[in-house]
């Protein structure tokens, strides 16, 4: 768990989201918002009601700005998530590459269902949509990684991977 | 014929050096030092070129209703937020090619006369926002970005900008908030975003792979391109072809080529997957209507269907359905229609952003209706129940979402309605693991 009292960027983020605000005309650095909550959940994970109030505070603006927009958008997760999040395209396509399958088969092999992470933390499962990589069906994503033409056999590789 | 994917195997193509070597950054050099930004323009309205996000509306066009008030900035935003099943074309183009999009960023920029660029990238591709970065940089080291490029004395600064995870913010309004650091909810229009946009400045919001079109419209003419294709559709597509082919991928063809051969042929996709038949296909994303075996592959009227906006179009929504953004996805005689409508409600359902009642409430509806009858649940009525909410939903919404949500549900209704009655009356074979509809009679069944 984040501690409250501690939630402070390291300085080289810092001085990368001066950077980021920079890159939009004066006044204008809530425009900063989604990048910094990128940077923000890869150091905390996720988007804790702390932490999106220390966002709001590194570009001067209502943490009621910061919670409309970390709700709006699928990929900030709003509740402690494992250390790896296994995001799955359940959307047409994958599915008629047999995706329906492979995700059955991650889930059983972590033995949690969507939604939940295992209980050494190590994995949470997320349904999402449509990733944008169709002709490589099934499709996971972990952090910035895509996992293309998912089997079976291929995800436990990864999983076992994963779990080193 | 290739101008966006001709060198995109060249090994190293994603540096400027070997990009360069390849031709790259020439219509910069043109465009800049040898045109005026109305001569650009002009030769992008010569050539016909039109958004290649979906909507095919004229770029050059677009380009000329940008309001150029003195004093006030203007913005070229690059829509990079692809997110509708079924395309993934702006995805393979920006990881192989990153500079093929900014040289057409720092033409079209130019033409526009925006200083200020932005690139709005989905971030689930946030691998991909890195690639563009580093290319960036690599423009700024060689004087192709900043102040006063190839001493041309035109300024440009170029930024990426990652999204959150919302299939709306490919809409440009929508966009155009997110970029503004807001949730994702379309905009009321007018004002349109070339009079107000982006911070309430004139800009231009165009696809990846529109922009990336320009530059070869630069070096070659925009006559040389409308050569390309066949009457109104002129110039390369970009297909991202998914489903059950031999061959899935990103192809870049000329347009005018009949959907058969692009099906079909070794030159494209190769076929359909061995041992199977096609049954249907959604020929531009999950929006689009998707037709049957037949009519994708012949108008009503017998004739070829083309690989155009015209042909796909043929027979409007009764027979036909649309190019849209490319995203070809091919089903063979195993697929459940009803499955895969499901998904693409429980999509729309899930992107819907809340504004308009219709569409927030419709996709609801239709996403809880498809459910119970893909799980023996339905009820007769369902199958009409579900066509009456499409149509509240159709035209009653601020953004095409909207639109984009009813399509598909209507259209799987229209061609592959037996399918649905059959899950409907017979709920203990259709909720068997694999089972699917056989039409007696049909294509995919002989």
């Amino acid at each position: 768990m984040v501690n409250t009292q501690t939630i402070q960027f390291p300085a080289d983020t810092l001085e990368l989201v001066h950077k980021i605000i920079k890159r939009y005309p004066e006044g204008k650095q809530k425009s900063a918002l989604l990048p910094i909550l990128h940077l923000a959940q890869a150091e905390w994970r996720w988007c804790s009601p702390e932490v999106m109030d220390y966002v709001a505070g590194l570009l001067n603006i209502k943490p009621v700005e910061v919670y409309e927009v970390a709700t709006f958008y699928t990929m900030f997760h709003l509740e402690p998530v494992g250390e790896h999040v296994i995001e799955y395209c359940r959307t047409g396509p994958c599915c008629l590459m047999g995706g329906v399958d492979v995700y059955d088969h991650l889930k059983k092999k972590l033995g949690i269902e969507t939604g939940e992470t295992t209980q050494d933390g190590k994995f949470t499962i997320k349904e999402v949509e449509c990733l944008a990589a169709c002709g490589w069906g099934p499709v996971f994503q972990i952090r910035e990684k895509y996992y293309m033409n998912l089997t079976n056999e291929k995800v436990d590789e990864i999983i076992e991977e994963l779990s080193k | 014929m290739k101008i966006l994917t001709e060198h995109i195997n060249v090994p190293g193509i994603e540096t400027i050096d070997v990009f360069r070597k390849h031709g790259g950054y020439s219509a910069v050099e043109k465009a800049l030092k040898k045109m005026t930004p109305d001569e650009v323009t002009e030769e992008v309205k010569k050539s016909g070129l039109r958004g290649r996000g979906g909507a095919g509306f004229p770029v050059g066009m677009k380009w000329s209703f940008l309001a150029k008030p003195e004093g006030v900035p203007r913005y070229l935003v690059c829509n990079a937020d692809e997110s509708e099943p079924g395309t993934f074309k702006d995805h393979y183009l920006m990881w192989k090619s990153p500079h093929t999009l900014i040289e057409g960023m720092i033409v079209s920029s130019y033409a526009l006369g925006a200083n200020t660029s932005y690139i709005y990238v989905r971030g689930e591709l946030m691998y991909v926002v890195n690639i563009l970065e580093k290319a960036i940089q690599e423009c700024y080291d060689k004087g192709l970005l900043g102040k006063n490029i190839l001493g041309s004395g035109y300024d440009l600064d170029l930024f990426v900008q990652p999204g959150g995870g919302a299939y709306i913010c490919g809409e440009e309004t929508a966009l155009l908030e997110s970029l503004e650091g807001k949730r994702g909810n379309p905009r009321n229009k007018p004002p349109f975003p070339a009079v107000k946009g982006l911070w309430q400045s004139p800009t231009v919001v165009n696809n990846v792979e529109s922009i990336a079109a320009t530059s070869w419209i630069v070096n070659n003419g925009g006559e040389e391109y409308a050569k390309i294709g066949i009457g109104r559709s002129t110039g390369t597509k970009l297909i991202s072809a998914s489903g059950h082919l031999r061959k899935p991928g990103v192809y870049e063809i000329p347009l005018g080529i009949t959907v058969e051969d692009f099906i079909y042929a070794d030159e494209w996709c190769g076929g359909i997957r061995e041992g199977h038949k096609l049954k249907a296909v959604v020929a531009g994303g999950s929006s689009v209507p998707i037709l049957p075996a037949e009519l994708i592959l012949k108008t009503a009227n017998g004739e070829n269907r083309l690989m155009t906006y015209e042909s796909l179009s043929d027979g409007g929504f009764a027979t036909g359905t649309m190019l849209g953004s490319g995203g070809f996805v091919v089903m063979d005689e195993t697929t459940c229609i009803v499955h895969n409508t499901l998904t693409f409600g429980q999509f729309y359902h899930h992107e819907s952003c809340g504004q308009c009642s219709p569409c927030r409430e419709g996709t609801g509806w239709m996403d809880k209706v498809l459910h119970r009858i893909e799980h023996g649940k339905g009820r007769e009525e369902d199958i009409d129940l579900l066509v009456d909410v499409a149509k509240k939903i159709e035209g009653n919404t601020i953004c095409p979402l909207g639109d984009a949500a009813a399509w598909p549900v209507a259209a799987a209704i229209r061609h592959f309605r037996d399918e649905f009655e059959w899950h409907i009356r017979h709920p203990e074979k259709a909720t068997q693991k694999g089972a699917v509809f056989m039409r007696e009679g049909a294509s995919w069944t002989k």
